[in-house]
């Protein structure tokens, strides 16, 4: 049954009649036309659909959209602040952190909120933060060399 | 980095077709300053700003207006007869608008089959029988992805359960027949033999030493992250098919859709927007394309098909699945002599491959690698068994990656056999550098290579002879560490018309190149990235021969409306083939920009010399125009007589492949206690000729590298006795990830092709090839002491820690 669900989507406000028990993931794709969020596996495992639910990373195929009722939830398309690039992005760029770009959004996402879980991860602790994201595409090295230097980034920022 | 000034010529251009001897050096070559960025420079991907920011346009980003969503039946039987569907209770559901039959497709045309890209015939969707688990059954197609996926489970179906044939041995044997619908009931499909029987078998009569060694390459998926689907709307009013797809080959399909539908090819328009990742798997025609053009074809309306994951690992075309058994023979110094293989090919249902059409076992006769030898003769069966369809390829060039595991195994088989030390056995068995151009035993023309340098530098960048020292140290001491070397040679970029065609489409590459007034590009090719990094690459090899800034070129591909025919990329043949389409279509541009040049300057065309990015008259640089404003007079002050517009386009046909390789040595540490190994380290040496972007080569080396480690560690396909898939989610197919990726050490040496016109070669999938072999080598290589020989990939901890009992080493 439809429900009527409010929460705040990349900084803005939305209010959605939606059956609550859908999952997050293709509200998202769907209702709301944001289609960064991508569908890899469905059960969990690939990391592809996670999303930022009040700063910490969520997997949106898991999700129901009820579940974020009157949170903050940020896509890729929202991670970018006043025309900026975050610095997570700039750093996948540098390091060719990317091939197909499919895994990227989740990549960067989750890595966001690894670097908010730990402020200066090692390289061991950022290779076991990413251990639940795949990259068919084989870039794994150069998504942590990323984080890596985005953490460096992160940090003499604040 | 050179300044504009700097216009030194570091290499002389190379004509295509040439067979030349080739030096090899280790520096990549810079020509162009950075403002131009052509070949050699480490630009930044034109990609990736929209990827980190979620701005790709993947299929399943395609919204079109009243658009339908299609979902599948599929079977939960490998093989079983089909007594009814009865989809009543689907169709009386909300949106469900139509539930799509065998029976439905066969009245539609005979539509419920379809031919395979090697000419064998595939179910579209199946009237009396299915041949394999997940098959599809039918389709439910509904207004909303949910409803369609809630209506196949109303939809009964009624099976009678057969004898599934796992086994391909036991499929030889034709106690059951998979394929009924042939007029031979047997299950063997085709026999395929390549070198010299006789010579071979002369040469294992002489020989010294003859190692033989059974090898299986097992089953594995390429698990893109994004599935294949599809969007189809057809336009009635139109009687015109638009097609999103995930293809790797957009214009072949669209050849084989008009084939098969009978709709007219110039009302077919397949769009393959980004992908997300393709290995091969994407070069197939699925039924579930097929299935979903048809339904947007009966209702008038857009149809999406996007596949689920499980439905991706289980019914969509794997890779391998050879059973070989191999011999080598060699002489009493030692020096290889011949080699003699066998194996047997599990096709699955329908021998669905995207071979080209002469070679059922696709290149795989390259596998006398880089080895000097006198004979060799190579058997291939192709035999059906109740499993999925296939084999395409996995990242790797037409069952190279086969040939490779088996010689670099055997070479090593042999080198411990003898006593010797792996890396000195393939130095002194290694095919010479003054021997190329190299006349294989099984008929190929090698066009280039210096097996030796490459070795040699991984050698050198591992420090080899020490860890020999630290191995005997270990060993002495109970440890358990191996050294494991492969030196392969891979063989792509098909290729040349005369032997490499896809059903009869000869398999060249196209570029089209055109060149606005204001000196901006817009260049169109036949070929489809899918995160190679194209439309960097392509415009740097523009810049590279034009001069304009590559950031000044639009590379578009994937419409088959607007781009020149080419059959797409797969095999790492965009480079050699559509990448050598651009420089050739350059240099037509270049030879009208001379004759502009002439007129502008008012001086002969002889008095003309190019530089970087103009021609200047000889003598005298500073008369000169640059190719700015001779494209500004190719439509506004152009010689009478001339045509407008300064563009071209060329049809790439090489004149041979390319064949890239390298050496790779892997060390690794193996737990007694669990069988895991640890890979310490994995140097790579990698000569793809001269590198058009070395941060996007390394970045392909990385990732194929990783997808190389894959199958050695963790991924097979696994069936039950019923045909019943064991691994069909990303829980139970082990993807690695970053936590599995190890420190990859590059190297590289570069031996040009003489015959690609800027001395490239591929290199996406050289790794994949190249990577599981050394690290096999390196595991027997730490377990030969024990009476280990050879182990089969994927090499689990269980089969380690058995290995390891069996032999009666314990924690």
């Amino acid at each position: 049954m439809p429900n009527t669900i409010s929460f705040r989507l990349n900084g803005k406000p939305v209010r959605l009649q939606v059956d609550g028990n859908r999952k997050l993931l293709w509200v998202l794709r769907t209702e709301l036309e944001l289609t960064g969020t991508k569908f890899g596996c469905g059960h969990g495992v690939c990391g592809a659909c996670a999303v930022l639910v009040d700063d910490r990373p969520v997997r949106a195929c898991m999700a129901q959209v009820a579940s974020v009722a009157g949170k903050k939830v940020v896509t890729i398309e929202g991670l970018a602040k006043n025309g900026g690039l975050h610095p997570l992005q700039k750093a996948f760029v540098e390091n060719d952190a990317l091939q197909c770009g499919f895994c990227t959004p989740g990549m960067i996402l989750t890595a966001y909120g690894l670097l908010r879980s730990k402020r200066k991860p090692s390289r061991d602790e950022i290779i076991q933060g990413m251990d639940d994201n795949l990259c068919r595409c084989g870039a794994h090295t150069r998504i942590v060399d990323a984080i890596q230097s985005a953490a460096e980034e992160v940090k003499q920022g604040t | 980095m050179p300044q504009l000034d700097d216009r030194k010529e570091h290499h002389s251009e190379q004509k295509a077709g040439v067979s030349a001897k080739v030096p090899t050096t280790d520096e990549v070559q810079i020509k162009t300053p950075e403002k131009i960025c052509g070949m050699g420079h480490r630009k930044k991907r034109k990609e990736d700003p929209r990827f980190i920011q979620g701005k790709g346009n993947y299929v399943d980003d395609v919204k079109l207006p009243g658009m339908l969503y299609m979902d599948i039946v599929r079977s939960p039987y490998a093989h079983a007869k089909i007594n009814s569907i009865d989809a009543s209770a689907a169709l009386e559901m909300d949106g469900v608008l139509a539930v799509i039959t065998g029976e439905d497709l066969k009245a539609a045309g005979d539509l419920h089959w379809m031919p395979t890209l090697m000419s064998d015939t595939q179910m579209v969707l199946p009237i009396d029988k299915v041949v394999y688990y997940a098959q599809e059954v039918c389709a439910v197609i509904a207004t909303s992805r949910y409803v369609a996926a809630d209506a196949i489970e109303q939809v009964y179906v009624d099976y009678e359960p057969l004898d599934a044939v796992v086994d391909p041995f036991e499929a030889m044997n034709d106690n059951v027949i998979v394929r009924d619908d042939k007029e031979k009931k047997t299950n063997h499909i085709w026999h395929w033999e390549a070198g010299d029987k006789a010579a071979t078998d002369a040469v294992f009569k002489d020989a010294a030493t003859v190692v033989k060694e059974k090898l299986y390459i097992p089953r594995i998926h390429v698990s893109s992250i994004e599935t294949c689907g599809m969007v189809a709307n057809y336009n009635k009013a139109r009687s015109h098919m638009q097609i999103y797809m995930t293809s790797q080959a957009p214009h072949a399909h669209r050849t084989v859709f008009a084939l098969v539908s009978g709709l007219p090819e110039h009302k077919i328009q397949i769009i393959s927007p980004d992908i997300g990742g393709g290995f091969g798997g994407k070069v197939p025609v699925y039924p579930g394309y097929v299935i979903c053009a048809v339904a947007s074809l009966v209702t008038g309306k857009p149809v999406k098909w996007i596949e689920d994951r499980s439905e991706n690992l289980q019914a969509d075309s794997f890779a391998r699945d050879y059973h070989i058994e191999a011999e080598m023979a060699a002489d009493k110094n030692g020096k290889i002599t011949g080699l003699r293989v066998k194996t047997l090919s599990d096709c699955g249902a329908a021998d669905a491959a995207a071979n080209p059409s002469k070679f059922p076992a696709g290149l795989y006769s390259i596998c006398t690698g880089s080895y000097d030898m006198k004979a060799a003769h190579v058997e291939v069966d192709g035999v059906y068994t109740t499993k999925p369809p296939g084999g395409v390829a996995y990242r790797c060039s037409f069952r190279v990656t086969e040939a490779v595991h088996m010689i670099e195994r055997m070479t090593d088989i042999m080198a411990h056999e003898l006593g010797e030390d792996p890396a000195d056995y393939r130095l002194k068995n290694f095919i010479r550098p003054d021997q190329f151009p190299y006349k294989s035993p099984t008929g190929w023309e090698y066009d280039s290579g210096n097996y030796e340098a490459a070795l040699k530098k991984a050698m050198d960048m591992i420090d080899y002879r020490a860890l020999r020292e630290e191995q005997k140290q270990k060993r002495a001491n109970g440890e358990l560490m191996g050294i494991g070397i492969s030196s392969f040679t891979e063989v792509v970029g098909a290729g040349p018309s005369k032997d490499y065609d896809i059903l009869g489409i000869k398999m060249f590459d196209s570029a089209e190149i055109r060149i606005h007034p204001t000196g901006k590009a817009m260049a169109r090719f036949g070929t489809k990235s899918q995160g190679q990094g194209h439309e960097t690459t392509y415009a740097q090899i523009i810049a590279e021969e034009l001069g304009l800034p590559s950031d000044d070129i639009e590379v578009e591909e994937g419409d088959t409306d607007t781009a020149p025919y080419g059959l797409g990329t797969y095999a790492s043949r965009s480079t050699p083939t559509a990448g050598a389409a651009a420089v050739m279509a350059s240099r037509k541009i270049k030879a009208k920009a001379k004759k502009i040049a002439a007129h502008l300057l008012e001086v002969g065309e002889d008095d003309l010399e190019w530089s970087i990015d103009r021609f200047q008259v000889k003598g005298s640089p500073d008369q000169a125009k640059t190719i700015q404003e001779i494209a500004f007079a190719a439509y506004t002050n152009h010689p009478q007589g001339m045509e407008a517009g300064l563009e071209a386009v060329d049809y790439y046909d090489p004149p041979n492949l390319t064949f890239p390789f390298g050496s790779y040595i892997c060390v690794v540490d193996i737990d007694k206690g669990t069988g895991e190994v640890a890979i310490r380290r994995f140097v790579a040496v990698d000569d793809c000729g001269h590198i058009i972007n070395p941060m996007i080569v390394e970045g392909q080396i990385h990732g194929g590298l990783t997808m190389g480690l894959a199958p050695a560690l963790y991924e097979e396909i696994v069936y039950d006795e019923n045909g019943q898939n064991l691994t069909g989610t990303l829980a139970d197919y082990l993807v690695p990830t970053a936590v599995e990726s190890p420190k990859w050490e590059l190297g590289k040496t570069i031996t040009p092709s003489p015959h690609h016109p800027i001395g490239a070669k591929g290199v996406g999938e050289s790794p994949t090839v190249g990577a599981p072999p050394a690290i096999a080598n390196a595991v027997v290589d730490a377990l030969w002491h024990l009476g280990v020989r050879h182990i089969d990939i994927p090499i689990t901890p269980p089969k380690v820690w058995k290995l390891l009992r069996d032999n009666g080493v314990t924690d």
